[in-house]
């Protein structure tokens, strides 16, 4: 019987793959890895790239991950992917924007987020309003 | 009593606000579909991803990540409060903040501060009206939600309690009982506690690239941001069945208000017809 081990690959938002698969390859951050069964047990992050995944008998699949983790164990290997591109600095950016809305939020207090809404769409009624009126009267 | 004509234009009235909520309770139907969809399918990743942590925790790694140690002194805490951004869901928003505040409140007795991280519109009107320690808020994440949309917020508060700045870290969300049922639940993120399981009895030594530090944090990073995605995941599907809940009873209680005009509405006409009738008569006797 040939040898073969489980993959698993699953992203944040959904299930990409799962099945029984003869090798992979992966691209861990300290250069491309390909797993084999039985291959010794390894927790690796990866980075964006391709990962193949040969089955017997059928042709290569090819999945693009944007990063995440792999982790193998002697007859079954999950790959954690990321949906999302990620770096470091990238982070950072999104977590000062966070902030920033927060603190946007809590200055517009006074000025209530509901009323300012409601009143531009009161605006808005009142301009569709006078036009149609305008063109009721160009009929007549 | 009211005349015919004002009648006949309240049933029509109310007849365009059932149309309304009808078509309301059928997107939401719908949508309630899509999201438990989305739902069971946010799974597999935690699930797998709780896996490995636990293989991590058993192979002693020399290496303590900040995530799992516990800190001692509670001085201040942590609240992600997942809301939604559009009412007409009944109770369900109101709920949640009554579970977040009765939370809040056991802390304050205890002179624990709190900072707030805020997900949803309803969330930030309502909180920013009686807190000021709103560290992070995102809102207008539409029905499919990204990841991506959810990972600065999520690095505020987890940053936060790497720097000690806070102790614990909750997360305030609605659980999908079923579609009549969602239950307001507060869940403890952080400290991370990892589950003892028989299963994992056996362990590996693994082999860590580039290092066991560098790899656990990407892991209990993304673990934590995949529990809060689940989570908001899990509270649309509750905003979906809730508005469809509540948009059903609208439209029943519109059906029953129509029903009640029309009877109104007859009378009054049957009224008028014998009014004029009895006018003609007597005016014919008169003459």
């Amino acid at each position: 019987m040939a040898m073969t081990l489980h993959l698993d690959v699953v992203s944040a938002e959904k299930e990409i793959f799962s099945g029984t698969v003869s090798a992979v390859f992966a691209p861990a951050k300290m250069g491309d890895v390909g797993i084999y069964p039985r291959h010794t047990p390894l927790v690796t992050s990866l980075r964006p790239g391709e990962l193949k995944i040969e089955v017997e008998g059928q042709e290569d699949q090819y999945l693009y991950v944007s990063g995440g983790i792999l982790e193998v164990q002697p007859h079954v290997v999950t790959v954690l992917s990321d949906t999302a591109i990620r770096a470091e600095d990238l982070d950072e950016a999104k977590a000062l924007e966070a902030k920033q809305r927060a603190e946007d939020a809590l200055k517009d207090r006074k000025g209530d987020l509901d009323a300012a809404k409601a009143q531009a769409e009161l605006v808005r009624a009142a301009e569709q309003l006078r036009m149609i009126q305008r063109m009721r009267k160009q009929r007549r | 009593m009211p005349g015919e004509k004002e009648i006949r234009t309240q049933i029509a009235s109310i007849k365009n606000t059932q149309k309304i909520t009808k078509a309301m309770e059928m997107v939401a139907a719908s949508k309630m579909r899509k999201a438990q969809d989305r739902m069971s399918a946010t799974r597999p990743y935690s699930q797998k991803m709780l896996n490995v942590i636990g293989h991590l925790a058993h192979a002693r790694s020399e290496y303590k990540h900040p995530f799992l140690i516990e800190h001692p002194e509670v001085r201040r805490v942590g609240f992600i409060i997942v809301s939604t951004d559009r009412g007409l869901c009944g109770g369900l928003n109101i709920n949640t903040f009554k579970s977040a505040l009765k939370a809040m409140q056991a802390w304050q007795e205890k002179h624990v501060e709190i900072d707030l991280c805020l997900i949803g519109a309803k969330g930030t009107a309502f909180f920013k009206r009686i807190s000021d320690n709103i560290v992070a808020q995102v809102s207008n994440l539409g029905d499919t939600i990204r990841i991506s949309e959810l990972i600065g917020t999520v690095k505020t508060m987890l940053d936060a309690y790497t720097q000690g700045t806070i102790d614990r870290l909750f997360l305030v969300e609605n659980e999908f009982v079923n579609t009549m049922t969602q239950r307001p639940k507060v869940l403890t993120l952080l400290p991370l506690v990892p589950e003892e399981n028989d299963a994992l009895q056996h362990h590996w030594d693994y082999i860590y690239e580039p290092d066991a530090k560098a790899v656990l944090d990407e892991l209990l990073t993304r673990y934590i941001e995949s529990i809060v995605y689940q989570g908001v995941v899990e509270n649309v599907a509750c905003e979906m069945a809730a508005r469809m809940i509540a948009m059903k009873s609208a439209s029943d209680n519109a059906g029953e208000l129509i029903a009640e005009l029309q009877l109104a509405y007859n009378k009054a006409r049957q009224a008028a017809i014998t009014q004029e009738i009895s006018e003609i008569v007597g005016g014919a006797a008169a003459v």
